[in-house]
């Protein structure tokens, strides 16, 4: 029963009549109410490192939101400007710590378009390769904190353990697990050893399997579904005006992706679906996730069945005292979490005079407050999972 | 222990009541998920199945009423800071710190306007675990030594 009026509000109540949904600016109106100011985080569990939000609630649901962040500003940008050019790679990778070869990627496909560096075809394959890995292990970790934080255990341990492969190769090729620096400017590190094809290989005929366990946990789970489904929804138009991108755009329905839409490396010679669904709610950007991983093991294959067949070098000759030109470049790839840019600005000297890192978490932040605008307190745990920050990447 | 602790001489009483307070202390050390940054993330790996934090009776939780230990995994900012002590702060006694990384040992490599270099100058820290960021190996090693510390710990003896 819809109420009306503040008269006839009164005139139920003191019936005693059961009122059902009530209209709120009614209900406000007639008792009053003032906004209840919730903080949240930034030591929580649930907020994927250290965010915090201020919630101003009405009952339970949330009617305003703000969102708080610099707990984990490091400095990045400012810190770039006293690094040379390749010192600053390893930073980059602990802007997002998840997937730290996507986060190389861009920052050396932005030196090489400024300094115009050709770079080996085999070195790309790897680079691409590696990025996809990264992709599917950020997916995994995503995964794993988003289903623990809406209550599936199970699922963390699942993906914990197909990640731990993934990192295993990194280890193999880098030497690293996590920080692996290992893109350099015109190339790689070094070539990839021996045996990485073969476990690499091994990984890609076990991983589409172990996707349907995952599925089997959550994709007609009804927890799932019900905490999932029409929760956090956004609609292409607004998230495009918010900057929404990657993943979380894509699940409105937006077929954009920078790999597709905007060709680097070797992505146009690649045979790839972009995923898109047009939910606009948590459980279909789950979906663009899911299927983002197996499209990913599909890269993975097609690069490893090339490089098998394609010895050659794997880094241009980049002088070790490296001054690229005067001038400004823009260069952005598609990150795990989205497009990921580097503005780089070049006074000719060893040092870069500004580098701007156009975050794909910072940008998909700011659309959390529309998402969870009338929903529940519980729902904004959901609605964090969804768009998959990552601190690092937001404060810088 | 209240108004007995650390007040008692050497005998064997006291030293086989230690050793039972110390064995029990050392054996369910439950750390606050206090993940700051990419360090957090290898603690993650450490709680899951293939490092398995479990075996060693290491049980992550998330309020620090509950803990007894905090691992601070990650860059401590100015900003950071206090809500770090305050936390700390909130965790009953007796209470230890693992600090985890380069960032929060030294600073690490971010030796910026914004970053506290050390978490050592907020909170007191009885383990550091070199690394940038260290593996799960490191911060199982880091746990094992906390422990060897804790059973020379003296509940009653003097």
């Amino acid at each position: 029963m819809a109420v009306k009026d503040e008269k006839q509000f009164k005139e139920l109540f003191a019936k005693g009549t059961s009122l059902g949904k009530v209209e709120e600016d009614v209900m406000r109106e007639a008792f009053k109410t003032q906004d209840l100011w919730v903080n949240m985080g930034p030591q929580h569990p649930s907020t994927h490192g250290v965010l915090r939000l201020i919630l101003a609630l009405q009952g339970e649901r949330i009617v305003d939101m703000e969102v708080v962040i610099g707990y984990l500003h490091r400095g990045t940008e400012k810190l770039g400007e006293f690094k040379t050019y390749h010192q600053f790679i390893p930073l980059t990778d602990r802007l997002d710590y998840i997937a730290a070869n996507a986060m190389n990627h861009g920052y050396v496909v932005a030196v090489e378009k400024l300094a115009e560096i050709e770079v080996p075809e085999r070195a790309e394959y790897i680079r691409v390769l590696m990025a996809e890995l990264s992709r599917i292990s950020s997916h995994l970790l995503w995964l794993a904190t988003h289903a623990l934080d809406i209550g599936a255990m199970t699922v963390f341990l699942y993906c914990f353990r197909e990640r731990e492969m993934i990192l295993d190769l990194f280890e193999m090729a880098t030497g690293g697990r996590l920080t692996t620096t290992y893109f350099r400017i015109g190339g790689v590190a070094d070539d990839l050893p021996e045996g990485f094809i073969d476990k690499c290989k091994e990984f890609c005929e076990i991983f589409p399997e172990r996707v349907k366990d995952y599925d089997d946990l959550l994709y007609k789970n009804r927890i799932w579904l019900s905490r999932t489904v029409n929760i956090a929804k956004i609609s292409a138009e607004k998230g495009l005006s918010l900057g929404l991108s990657g993943p979380s755009i894509r699940g409105s329905g937006v077929n954009w992706d920078l790999r597709r839409s905007n060709p680097y490396s070797v992505y146009d010679k690649l045979d790839f679906e972009v995923a898109v669904f047009d939910g606009c709610d948590v459980y279909a950007r789950y979906l663009v996730r899911r299927k983002e991983m197996l499209e990913s093991c599909k890269i993975v294959k097609q690069c490893l069945e090339w490089l098998e067949k394609n010895p050659g070098p794997v880094r241009a000759k980049v002088p070790k005292v490296f001054k690229p030109p005067v001038g400004e470049v823009y260069a952005a790839v598609e990150a795990p979490k989205g497009e990921l840019g580097y503005y780089i600005v070049s006074d000719g000297s060893t040092r870069p005079y500004r580098i701007k890192i156009r975050a794909p978490s910072f940008a998909n932040l700011m659309s959390l407050p529309e998402m969870c605008k009338g929903h529940l307190v519980a729902d904004v745990i959901a609605a964090i999972g969804s768009i998959d920050i990552v601190l690092g990447e937001v404060d810088r | 222990m209240g108004v007995i602790e650390r007040k008692l001489p050497d005998n064997k009483l006291t030293e086989a009541i230690d050793l039972v307070v110390n064995w029990a202390r050392a054996s369910s050390l439950w750390p606050m998920t206090f993940g700051l940054a990419c360090c957090a993330i290898e603690m993650m790996a450490a709680g899951a199945a293939r490092f398995d934090f479990d075996r060693f009776g290491v049980i992550f939780r998330a309020t620090p009423r509950q803990s007894d230990v905090m691992i601070v995994a990650g860059t401590v900012t100015l900003k950071m800071a206090p809500v770090l002590r305050k936390v700390y702060d909130q965790m009953p006694e007796p209470r230890w710190v693992i600090s985890m990384g380069s960032c929060a040992n030294t600073g690490g490599v971010y030796n910026t306007y914004h970053v506290v270099q050390g978490v050592d100058k907020i909170v007191p820290v009885d383990v550091y675990v070199p690394g940038c960021p260290p593996r799960p190996e490191g911060l199982m090693y880091g746990v094992i030594r906390l422990q060897e510390k804790i059973f020379k710990m003296k509940v009653l003896r003097r």
